[in-house]
């Protein structure tokens, strides 16, 4: 294939579900099922092929492939905002995730919706966001970057609110709409501060120079990388912005698959990887973009241990696995942070669709403590199950396992990360171990605790992409040689971390550290595993409704923000400003009042107003009389 | 025959004006407005005939006569006014003429 045909598949690929989007959205209605789903994901299918396409033309000789379409504007003389896409291997691990994930989720989606009145509207959204992450991931500079951002955002915004009947959903969109905001007003004023350091917008540009004009440890790339981690941490749900995911589950599952576990919460991953050049600079950032995400994934997998909904253990333990995400990265070893992020992208989409599968069969039921003993009942859906926990859990031989040691043997040696990080890392290894096994017992083993007869779905097309999914999630790990050495030119810049030094127990202890977990829930969770009971009584402990509500944050920032800020809206109800614009309505009233208070129609005042007037006049007239007498 | 000097002339004709103009304001009674009015216009005519006087000028006796028809059809369209004021109004109040309030 020639260079012109691909830069023309490249240029189409965002363009076949942008287009899906427009039809769906200005027919909206008027299309049958059948219609509005080949639509969609046919846009799906054609954008995955094309990635498939440009992917392969990547190699060693053509390291990139750039696109450029147009010019966007003109910031300064040197500096031309383009509409262009660049495609080097890390943003080819992402549109492959985007778009292959994206049309499995896209395929379940249009099974899992089929009864919905508002199916086309649903499906114009997840096109949108589709297109919105593409143009993040490959944008070429950061403003076309913050775009798809923005993008990703308006569409969570949408999908999580999409049953906008019900309070709670457009409450929990609204929350994740203004939570974001946070971080992404941070990301604006880091790329605003980046601008005006370095006249550059263009990513690639960016990295090129960065070490040119600021040393290591310049308070200039300390603070942009410390504004683009704010970004970062608000899109990817980590400390301390984390509150917005777990609410986020209020969207229909496919939404939760696709948006707030394998794509768009990992644009914050995305945005650190691609601005490595920047956060090299910045060690103290990198440190602490480890420790954000070290604690962010053992709060998470804490507060994953008591979930009742198994849709909010599935959000939680999304947020600790980009904990370990961010880990990685602050550890430097950017690659294994991207590779984690691909093999969690297959692992959880496949987690959310069956638990999607599962909540579908027992008709909205989501409370774990109301299934168990579903193994029997529906085995196809238990089984993907568990090889997505496995995967989740790293057990050997699972994608997980690969991209998780990957992580994990490098922090030990790592200049920002250390032992006391790797220690936090196989912590949180021997939580997700517990909270999956907790999740397994009480969903699939023990004793059946719902009365509704099960509603099998038999749907060809929701069991296809489940089925590929979980061969994606177990095979994936074998992309990891493939991925390194892609990856490795992309991040040519980071230090390669020496692992030869470490002690020989660390692989060890982290290999057996998920088993340690089986172990201990094996025991500890025994009467969820055995039960005979028709019911379980969940535990009511100050402690477990503590770590049930998100660990506090939600209270803490209702008392330290909402409430304030309610207040002084309450307190400024009237608005000042508005007050000192409406004093001129003010004063033409008072005018107005008057001069209408003066027409009385009483012919008397009339008569008297006219001699007045008229004596006025004369007394003004003599004075001038005098004056001009005076100067002659 | 002795002449009168101006100032007594115009003195007379400007209390006759004021005595005529603050009928005008105080008085409700409409007839009463309409003398008062009367008297104004003779205050004029005065300061005419006695202006004419002091210049020997046949002048002032002439607008004297303008102002007398004037007055005489100013009264004649008053009173007709007047009439039906009081078949309307029963009174002739003229503070009940008050409509024309912004």
């Amino acid at each position: 294939m020639d260079e012109s045909m691909t830069t023309l598949i490249l240029t189409l690929l965002p363009l076949y579900p942008l287009v899906s989007f427009l039809l769906l959205i200005s027919l909206a209605t008027r299309l049958s099922w059948t219609v509005a789903a080949s639509i969609s994901v046919g846009a799906m299918v054609l954008s995955a092929l094309s990635s498939m396409l440009v992917i392969n033309q990547l190699s060693v000789d053509t390291p990139i492939i750039t696109s450029q379409l147009w010019t966007w504007f003109t910031l300064s003389p040197s500096e031309e905002i383009n509409i262009s896409f660049y495609l080097d291997a890390l943003s080819a691990v992402m549109i492959g995730v985007v778009t292959g994930v994206g049309l499995l989720i896209h395929i379940f989606a249009a099974a899992y919706m089929k009864e919905d009145e508002n199916f086309t509207r649903f499906m114009a959204y997840m096109n949108l966001f589709i297109v919105a992450m593409l143009l993040l991931v490959l944008a070429d500079n950061l403003v076309l970057l913050y775009l798809g951002w923005e993008g990703v955002g308006l569409c969570s915004f949408l999908l999580i609110g999409f049953w906008y009947q019900e309070k709670a959903n457009v409450l929990a969109a609204r929350k994740a709409f203004i939570v974001t905001r946070v971080g992404d007003t941070a990301m604006a004023i880091g790329l605003f501060m980046l601008f005006k350091e370095t006249g550059l917008l263009t990513i690639a540009d960016i990295n090129q120079s960065a070490n040119i004009s600021w040393n290591v440890g310049d308070t200039q790339p300390y603070w942009i990388a410390l504004l683009l981690l704010g970004g970062a941490v608000g899109k990817s749900a980590q400390l301390p912005l984390q509150t917005w995911l777990p609410d986020a589950m209020a969207g229909p599952t496919p939404v939760s698959a696709l948006i707030h576990a394998a794509t768009m919460v990992t644009a914050g991953v995305y945005l650190i990887a691609r601005m490595h050049g920047v956060f090299l600079l910045a060690p103290e950032v990198m440190g602490y973009v480890a420790w954000v995400g070290a604690l962010t994934l053992l709060l998470a997998g804490g507060a994953a241990l008591v979930q009742t909904d198994i849709k909010r253990v599935l959000a939680y333990s999304t947020m600790s696995q980009i904990g370990y995400m961010m880990l990685s990265l602050g550890a430097g070893a950017f690659s294994a942070g991207v590779f984690h992020l691909m093999t969690h992208a297959f692992f959880k989409a496949l987690l959310f669709l069956t638990a999607g599968a599962i909540i579908l069969a027992l008709h909205h039921q989501q409370n774990l403590y109301k299934m168990g003993g579903l193994l029997k009942r529906l085995p196809f859906e238990a089984s993907l199950f568990t090889i997505g926990l496995v995967c989740l859990m790293a057990l050997p031989g699972s994608s997980g396992f690969f991209s998780k040691e990957a992580i994990i043997g490098q922090l030990w040696s790592s200049e920002t990360a250390g032992p006391t990080l790797w220690w936090c890392a196989i912590a949180g290894a021997l939580l997700t171990s517990i909270y999956s096994c907790r999740l397994f017992f009480l969903a699939f083993l023990g004793s059946s605790r719902f009365s509704v007869p099960l509603q099998s779905s038999s749907s060809k097309l929701l069991q296809l992409s489940l089925l590929v999914l979980a061969i994606l999630s177990v095979f994936g790990g074998l992309l990891a040689n493939l991925l390194d050495i892609n990856l490795a030119p992309v991040f040519a810049k980071a230090a390669i971390i020496d692992t030869s030094t470490q002690p020989d127990w660390l692989h060890t202890v982290a290999i057996a550290t998920p088993f340690i977990g089986i172990v201990y829930a094996w025991i500890y969770y025994a009467n969820y595993r055995v039960s005979n009971h028709k019911t379980l009584v969940e535990s009511h402990s100050v402690l477990t409704r503590f770590c049930q509500q998100g660990l506090g944050f939600d209270c803490l920032y209702h008392y330290l923000l909402v409430k304030p800020y309610c207040l002084l809206a309450k307190f400024n109800r009237r608005d000042i400003f508005d007050q000192l614009i409406m004093l001129n309505a003010w004063y033409v009233t008072l005018c107005h009042d008057i001069f209408v208070s003066s027409q009385h129609g009483k012919l008397r005042w009339y008569a008297a107003a006219i001699g007045l007037v008229t004596l006025l006049f004369l007394l003004i007239l003599n004075i001038d009389g005098f004056g001009s007498e005076a100067s002659l | 025959m002795s002449v009168i000097p101006l100032e007594h002339i115009l003195i007379l004709a400007s209390i006759l004006f004021v005595i005529g103009f603050v009928g005008v304001i105080v008085r409700k009674n409409t007839l009463y407005i309409l003398m008062s009015l009367e008297v104004m216009l003779n205050a004029v005519g005065v300061a005419f005939i006695g202006a004419g006087s002091v210049w020997q000028q046949a002048d002032g006796q002439v607008m004297f006569i303008l102002i007398l028809t004037l007055a005489a059809a100013e009264v004649a369209v008053g009173l007709a006014l007047l009439l039906q004021m009081q078949t309307r109004f029963k009174s002739l109040d003229i503070d009940l003429l008050s409509k024309l309030k912004g």
